[in-house]
Parts: C-alpha cells; sequence; structure tokens
C-alpha cells in the first residue's frame, strides 16, 4: 500500500494537468456563476482551490520525511 | 500629492523593516546570504511567495484581462497553483535537504558537486545572471515610473528610479536575507488586502457587477468572457512557463532558508489560495473595466482599441503604434481605482504598486549570493581573504549591481527590458530539466548540464532575434519565419515566436530535456564516482 503513494500522487497531479485544459468550455460564457463569474473563470477559481486541497493530500500522503 | 506622500512613508516603513530586521550576523556568509537557514514558516510562505510575484501580478495581470478577457486567470494564475507548489514539494524539500547536509547556498554550488565540474558551473551561472538582470532595471524603471506618476510629475523618472534602487539597496545591503525576507512577507499581505479593498470600493463604485456583466455580454466586448480568442494550444504552452520558478536562482536559494523541512507544508497548501487571492481580483477588474466608461482614461483606451480594430491596418505604422500604445491596460486597475475609489485608497494603492515593483531585492541578493560564491569563493576569494571578505565583496556586489542597473535603466526604453523578462521565464523554464536530472536522475552528466545550458541561451538569443527584427503583426494574422515544405513552422504572431502553434518554452524545454538525456547517455565515462552518487541517491 505505501509503495503505491507515489503512484498515486503522480496520478493525481496528472488528473489535475490535464483537467487544467478545459476545452468544453472554450466558448462559453454563460452560466454566470454568483451573477458576476463567466463559467470558465470560475471554472479555474474553483480548479485553484481544487489543488489547494490536492497538495493537501500530497503533502500528508508523500511527504518526504526521509530527508528532513 | 499626498499619494505620494503615502509612498514615501511606505518607502521608509519598508526600509527601516529591513534594516532592523536584518541586522547583526554580518560577517557570517550563511546568516547574511541565507538568513541563517532559520527562517519560521509564516515568513517563508509569505516571503517565497512574495518573491515570486512581480509587478505583472497586479497591473500586467489585470492588464492583460482588460485586452484578452478571462484567459489571463488560466494563463498564469491557475497553472502556477498547480505546478509551481508541486515542484516545491518535489524538489524544492530536496534543494532544502542538500543545502542543509553539504552546505550549499546556489543551484550552481549543487550542480560543481553533484556533476564533479568548475567551469561547466561557471557557464551555467553566467546563463543565469544575464536572464536574471532584467528583473533588477525593470523594478528602478518601474519605481521611477510610479513615483513620478503619483507625485503628479513632481518627483522626476531620475529622482524616483534613485530614491527606489537606494531604499532596495539598503535594505538588501544591511539587511541580507533577514531583511529582504521580512520586506517580502511584509509586501505579500499588502498585494493580499489590496485585492479585497480594490474589488469592494470599484464594485460600490459601479453600482455593483452584476449590472456590467450583462451588458458586457451584449457588448462586442462578450468574447472577453470567453477563451474563443486563443488556441488550446497557446494555453497548453503557458504550463510550461511556471517550471521557471524552481529553476530560478533566487527561489532555489529561498529553499535553503527554511528553518525545518515542515515549513514547506503551509507553503505548499498555502500557495494556489495566495495565487487566488491575489490574480482572482486583478483579473476580473481588468475584465470589467471594460465597461468602466464612465472613467475617461478607460473610455479614451476603449475608443483607441476600436479605432485599431475598425481601421488599424489602413494606418500607417506610426498611428497603428500610437494606438496600441493608447489602447495598452497595463495601467486599468490604476485608472479603475482613481476613478471610482477615495483618495486615501488610491495613495494605498501607490503604495501597493511600489510593493510589487520593489519585487527585485530577491532577485539583487541572489545574483550577489551567487557572485560571492560561485565566483569569488570557487576562484579561492574566500579561502585566500576569509568569510568576512566574502560578506564584503556580497554587499559591494549589490552596489555596484544597483548602480549599474540605476544607469541602464536611465539610458534604455523599458518595453526592451519587459520583452526581456518574457525571455527569462521561457530560459528558466528550459533550465528546470537541469535540477531535475541533477536531483533525480544518476547518469547525468556535465557534458549533458552543459548541452542543455548552451542550447537555453542559444534559444533564447534566436528567439530575441526573431522578436527584435521581425515587428509584430497585427491580432490574428501570423508572418512566417520558416516554413519547411511550405509549411510554417516557426511565425511571428502579434503575441510573439511561436513554434508550430505552441510558444517557444515548450520547445525549448522539451530539447533541453532531451540534449541531457541524449549527451549524458552518449557521455557515460563523464558520471560522477559512487561517492558522489551516493550523497545524492543514498536510498
Amino acid at each position: 500500500m505505501r509503495r503505491m503513494r507515489p503512484l498515486a500522487a503522480t496520478a493525481l497531479v496528472a488528473l489535475l494537468y490535464a483537467l487544467h485544459q478545459d476545452v468544453w468550455l472554450w466558448r462559453e460564457a454563460r452560466p454566470i456563476v454568483f451573477g458576476i463569474l463567466p463559467v470558465g473563470l470560475f471554472y479555474h477559481a474553483a480548479y485553484t482551490v481544487v489543488t489547494a486541497v490536492t497538495l493537501w493530500a500530497l503533502v500528508r500522503l508523500v511527504w518526504p520525511h526521509h530527508l528532513e | 500629492m499626498i499619494p505620494a506622500l503615502v509612498v514615501f512613508a511606505y518607502l521608509a516603513l519598508v526600509l527601516y523593516i529591513g534594516v532592523f530586521r536584518g541586522r547583526g550576523g554580518s560577517a557570517n556568509a550563511e546568516d547574511y546570504f541565507l538568513a541563517g537557514r532559520s527562517l519560521g514558516p509564516t515568513v517563508f510562505l509569505l516571503s517565497l511567495f512574495g518573491t515570486n510575484m512581480t509587478a505583472f501580478s497586479i497591473l500586467g495581470a489585470s492588464g492583460h484581462a482588460f485586452a484578452n478577457g478571462i484567459v489571463t486567470y488560466g494563463l498564469m494564475a491557475s497553472s502556477s497553483a498547480l505546478v509551481i507548489p508541486v515542484t516545491l514539494l518535489v524538489i524544492g524539500t530536496r534543494l532544502w535537504s542538500l543545502g542543509k547536509r553539504h552546505g550549499f547556498m546556489t543551484p550552481v554550488q549543487l550542480f560543481r558537486d553533484r556533476w564533479e565540474c568548475g567551469h561547466i558551473g561557471t557557464v551555467i551561472f553566467a546563463v543565469q545572471t544575464v536572464l536574471l538582470i532584467p528583473y533588477v532595471i525593470i523594478a528602478v524603471i518601474g519605481g521611477g515610473t510610479t513615483l513620478a506618476t503619483v507625485s503628479g510629475g513632481l518627483v522626476p523618472f531620475w529622482l524616483g528610479g534613485a530614491i527606489v534602487a537606494l531604499v532596495v539597496m539598503g535594505y538588501v545591503f544591511f539587511g541580507g536575507m533577514r531583511g529582504t525576507a521580512t520586506v517580502n512577507a511584509f509586501q505579500t499581505i499588502l498585494f493580499l488586502l489590496f485585492g479585497a479593498i480594490a474589488i469592494t470600493v470599484v464594485s460600490a463604485g459601479m453600482g455593483g457587477f452584476q449590472a456590467a456583466m450583462e451588458s458586457m455580454l451584449a457588448s462586442p466586448s462578450a468574447p472577453l468572457l470567453t477563451r474563443e480568442r486563443v488556441s488550446p494550444w497557446y494555453f497548453f504552452s503557458y504550463t510550461f512557463i511556471p517550471l521557471s520558478t524552481i529553476a530560478f536562482p533566487h527561489i532555489a536559494i529561498f529553499c535553503m532558508t527554511a528553518n525545518r523541512l515542515t515549513h514547506f507544508k503551509k507553503t505548499i497548501v498555502l500557495y494556489p489560495i495566495c495565487m487566488l487571492a491575489i490574480w482572482l481580483p486583478s483579473v476580473f477588474l481588468g475584465v470589467v473595466a471594460n465597461q468602466a466608461t464612465a472613467v475617461p482614461a478607460i473610455q479614451a483606451k476603449l475608443e483607441a482599441r476600436a479605432m485599431l480594430t475598425v481601421e488599424g491596418l489602413e494606418l500607417p505604422p506610426d498611428a497603428q503604434a500610437q494606438l496600441r500604445r493608447q489602447a495598452a491596460g497595463d495601467d486599468v486597475i490604476l485608472r479603475l481605482v482613481e476613478g471610482y475609489a477615495p483618495l486615501w485608497l488610491s495613495a494605498l494603492l501607490g503604495a501597493a504598486v511600489m510593493a510589487a515593483v520593489m519585487a527585485s531585492d530577491s532577485q539583487i541578493l541572489a545574483l550577489s549570493t551567487m557572485f560571492t560564491e560561485d565566483v569569488f569563493a570557487f576562484y579561492g576569494g574566500k579561502r585566500r581573504f576569509g568569510e568576512a571578505a566574502q560578506v564584503r565583496t556580497g554587499r559591494a556586489f549589490v552596489i555596484v549591481l544597483t548602480l549599474l542597473a540605476y544607469l541602464i535603466a536611465l539610458r534604455v526604453p523599458q518595453s526592451i527590458f519587459d520583452i526581456a523578462t518574457q525571455y527569462a521565464f521561457a530560459g528558466y523554464a528550459a533550465l528546470a530539466p537541469l535540477v531535475v536530472a541533477a536531483l533525480f536522475w544518476k547518469g547525468s552528466t556535465k557534458w549533458g548540464a552543459l548541452a542543455a545550458t548552451l542550447w537555453t541561451a542559444a534559444a533564447v538569443a534566436f528567439v530575441a532575434a526573431v522578436q527584435t527584427t521581425i515587428p509584430a503583426p497585427p491580432a490574428g494574422t501570423e508572418i512566417p519565419v520558416w516554413s519547411p515544405g511550405g509549411t510554417p513552422v516557426i511565425t511571428r504572431a502579434a503575441a510573439g515566436m511561436m513554434v508550430a502553434g505552441f510558444l517557444p518554452v515548450v520547445p525549448m524545454t522539451v530539447v533541453s530535456a532531451l540534449m541531457m538525456v541524449v549527451v549524458s547517455a552518449l557521455t557515460p565515462v563523464a558520471r560522477p564516482g559512487p561517492t558522489t552518487l551516493a550523497r545524492y541517491f543514498a536510498q
């Protein structure tokens, strides 16, 4: 299980990297989220928050204790 | 004049913080250049983030969004929010550990030890230095311009630049890394506050953003609320840019300043949130500025842009250039706040802008650290003259570098350095394979490192030559530069040179990695001995 952690972490980062390229929202401005954020901007703002949560998980999952 | 007085008060405060916080420990190189590897978690987070934010984060981001729309956030913020913390987790933590164990203070020291080389390290130092110096010059220019603007011309450009250069030089000289890091942390707090305040005030001034958004959807500016004007390949190219961060010497050096490895945890997790807090308001305000027609300066920009769109191709080049300058949005956030904010907020904005343009302190200190460690100490200066002389040399270098940057800033137009910093990002991204190979690939050799470095230098020079010799075509068109078999591979677009639809950073980084792999594979005899490898790959 412990040996799977780097693999899982790499997969998570690769997935996030792929999700950055949101071609499905390329030409859409609507819906305007909260009445002010075009959906493409909202997506990337939400993506940033999800990235922070993922990094929190990565820090717990693959922290390089051996370097301390 | 009130905003100018607030900016002067801010400069005095920054000088006080930097000098006061950094005093003592001046004879010890590790203390002066790395704050004795003792920074706490909060200063480490705020300062590392602040070090990586330049004037572009507030001014340039909103200016780019004003012209290009919401795509700015995805291009520059959300990709960095992922790539930079991941590189800090994977690479930054190792740099910290190796620095602590072996006493490294610069990336070149690590490269020399890892690949058992001497002069190749000097070549890497030279390329890093050439790519970093434009940042220092542009900060002096930005400081001079800002002081001249907020004082209504009472402080001339040459004096404003000199004051800013002296303040930065003062706290870097006296405060070293400890002073610089504290000032950076303070400036980051100012950035974070500014975004929230500006959004609130401008929203109140415009009567809320909902109406602005609805009218924008119905206007010719509606495409700015989508990404239809950029290609997905162009968008993808930008994800390579944040690779430059960990290859920047000032960031790599900063990774070695943390007191404990666990200080990285907070930085890694909160980095995206800081990006969101600074970039989302900047980009959003840049986009909605397209509806701020009640502000005369913004209305003039919109009119210039409309004229450029309708009559641009029929106008003579000089008139086109004039309209482009009028339509440029770099000061759009300043104009928005001026239009809707009370005087006190304009003054605070002046200080925030000053904080942004003064982000060159870390680069100056890094260049000083690199010169004293990678050149002075390496070529025997430390052995002959002692550690105190090394610190004195570092301080003298800070003065010489700042003076040189100031003199160049007085003579050379800013646009040249704006372009140069663009090259620097691509150049440093192309140097990232060096760091990765040094830390993770036993088979890498000094010849592979040299090949990747020379390739980077040549590629940056080529991109610079193309972009300066071939004028930018109108938006939406491309000039073929190299078309083998009739297929345009290298083109000159309005945004710069393109390679098969990608920004140059993509082929530069990929070829740099290939150079490292292929040349290292061809030179197995140059692999370091087992003792050296054991230091890096013990597990």
